[in-house]
């Protein structure tokens, strides 16, 4: 059995940054999934600063997540915010949708 | 410990506090006094930026010196225009709400802590500070299916951006064991040494700070929200985020990764060739004008983009003398575009400015002068603002660039004069509303700035030149 790497944690928040990008990009149904697949993209940001910062033995990885954390928060609430806005006028939310202009 | 550095920003975010308290407790409507009191504060906040002394504070985090006073200052600017213009149109379409000037005022903060960023850390708490209180304007008309639309979009597109962002720079700290601009710096000075993963972070951080300039191939996000927010917003939208996102690309680049340059350069050379050409050609079949300056604005991103890819405090002087006459020239055009009311209703389309030069010759010449300094012809304030670039080009060897800037602007000249030639040449329609006063002496102001600045171009050159000499060295 081999001991977890830094290069193990990089993988996985590769792939979740993969999983993040095409989840916004490749999703027709519904835009709360678009706001998951932002979560994901800032989760995967968060496992790799904290894994630089154990192995840099440094804090400031740590603290950055921790900012990543709050700010995240914040801005899940406008996007639901706005997500609530935009159904009470066009009644869905569905992504295909979101076509009044075109762009 | 130097925190009086910070002052300006300290001050403006305890004044947007006591400005939000105000407005809560206030039973009857406080728009007006609002507005007011937030452009005061920008004014108090302009006097202690320009008395601020150079150096930094909170352990390297925050940084003040020429290169920030210079974009602080015109960020101030572009953000009390945009307000100034808000108040009278708000008023006419129902949205006139204190929360606007207050969302102003701590997007405006968030720009002031962009443009002093000396770690990554303030970067990202400043530019999502900024963003957060954009996406709240973008939907501003919550009422209005377009507007909330463009709120969605652009909350979308920037968490993504935000994200990418984010992502390069924990491989920057990662690869580089250190947030700080200075460190960085002194850990790169041998390029060839550079880990690959770094280099990677790089082209994030550069990715997601493109999708905040509206560089091609980010900028599908732009002309949707210039359309879909409400007017003022747009104004506000296309002035000041734009020169704090310029400003704080320049100081990533040009501090901790000047000398990655040939890391990054043919990037930004692409982009920018992109950028002019997209804003050249995609904005000749427009028929909706806040969706034209849409594309003119990704254009002369484009042209800003020249100065950062010559990588040099030439270019970065280039680059402050463009913005600061981009912010002028683009407010007084969205000033005219917001007096296009007929029965209190908004119009968009450039058919209706038919015939502007007979119902109102002000307003028709004072659009002319500001689409002749978009279009770059010479005298007016676009066309210094464009030579400054192309020669910082041409010094730098950088031709091709300097060429394909020159073509892109004369294909562009031909979208802007269409304008003038609806104004002056075809049959009149039916007259706008009156306008506001605010709105006419914004007109004038910026109208004037844009034609005469040939005369007087010193003290922002001299300014900008004292300002680039910070980067790059």
């Amino acid at each position: 059995m081999t001991a977890v790497t830094l290069n193990h944690y990089l993988i996985v928040s590769a792939i979740l940054l993969t999983i993040g990008v095409f989840g916004i990009f490749l999703n027709r149904k519904n835009v709360i999934v678009i706001l998951m697949a932002i979560e994901l993209i800032l989760l995967a940001v968060n496992l790799n600063l904290v894994a630089f910062s154990a192995v840099l033995n440094d804090l400031a990885g740590q603290i950055m997540a921790m900012l990543v954390l709050t700010v995240a928060a914040a801005e899940a609430a406008i996007g639901l915010a706005i997500v609530v806005v935009y159904f009470r006028n066009r009644g869905s939310i569905q992504v295909e949708d979101v076509n009044l202009m075109k762009g | 410990m130097n925190w009086t550095l910070a002052l300006p920003e300290i001050v403006l975010a305890v004044l947007g506090m006591a400005i939000l308290v105000f407005g809560v407790l206030r039973k009857t409507d406080s728009t007006q006094l609002a507005t007011m009191f937030v452009i005061g504060a920008f004014l108090l906040t302009g006097l202690l930026v320009g008395t601020r002394e150079a150096g930094f504070a909170f352990q390297g985090q925050f940084v003040a010196d020429a290169f920030a006073t210079f974009n602080k200052e015109l960020i101030l600017l572009g953000g009390s225009l945009a307000l100034i213009l808000s108040l009278d149109w708000n008023r006419s379409q129902g949205i006139a709400r204190f929360e606007y000037p207050v969302l102003v005022l701590f997007a405006t903060v968030g720009m002031l802590i962009m443009v002093s960023a000396s770690n990554l850390m303030t970067l990202y708490l400043g530019l999502e500070l900024q963003s957060l209180a954009l996406y709240v304007l973008a939907a501003f008309a919550r009422d209005n299916l377009r507007s909330s639309e463009a709120g969605l979009k652009y909350f979308v597109l920037s968490g993504l951006a935000s994200g990418l962002l984010l992502y390069g720079i924990s491989l920057v700290y990662g690869f580089s064991g250190t947030m700080d601009f200075q460190a960085l710096h002194a850990s790169l000075m041998k390029p060839a040494e550079a880990p690959a993963g770094l280099i990677v972070g790089v082209v994030f951080v550069l990715v997601g700070l493109a999708f905040k300039v509206s560089a091609v191939p980010f900028h599908m996000w732009t002309p949707d929200v210039y359309e879909g927010a409400p007017t003022p917003v747009t104004v506000f939208f296309a002035t000041a985020p734009k020169v704090a996102a310029m400003a704080l690309l320049l100081r990533v680049m040009g501090t901790s990764f000047a000398e990655l340059v040939p890391a990054w350069q043919s990037l930004v050379v692409m982009m920018s060739i992109g950028s002019m050409a997209l804003g050249a050609l995609a904005a000749i079949g427009q028929s909706n004008i806040k969706r034209l300056m849409a594309y003119s604005s990704i254009g002369h991103m484009g042209y800003a983009l020249i100065g950062l890819a010559v990588g040099s405090s030439d270019g970065v002087r280039g680059v402050l003398v463009y913005m600061a006459v981009y912010v002028l020239m683009t407010a007084g055009t969205f000033a005219c575009i917001l007096a296009m009311k007929r029965k209190g209703q908004p119009v968009e389309n450039i058919s209706d400015l038919s015939g502007l030069a007979t119902n109102d010759p002000g307003l028709a010449l004072a659009l002319s002068v500001f689409m002749f300094s978009l279009a770059g012809i010479p005298l007016m304030a676009g066309f210094f603002a464009k030579l400054y670039i192309f020669l910082a080009a041409v010094k730098a060897g950088l031709w091709a660039l300097a060429v394909i800037g020159v073509l892109a602007s004369v294909i562009g000249a031909f979208y802007y004069i269409r304008v003038i030639k609806v104004m002056y040449f075809d049959a009149p329609a039916e007259a706008f509303d009156r306008r506001p006063p605010a709105l006419s002496f914004v007109v004038a102001a910026t109208g004037l700035f844009t034609a005469f600045f040939f005369l007087f171009p010193a003290p922002v050159v001299d300014a900008a030149e004292l300002a680039s000499r910070v980067l790059f060295r």
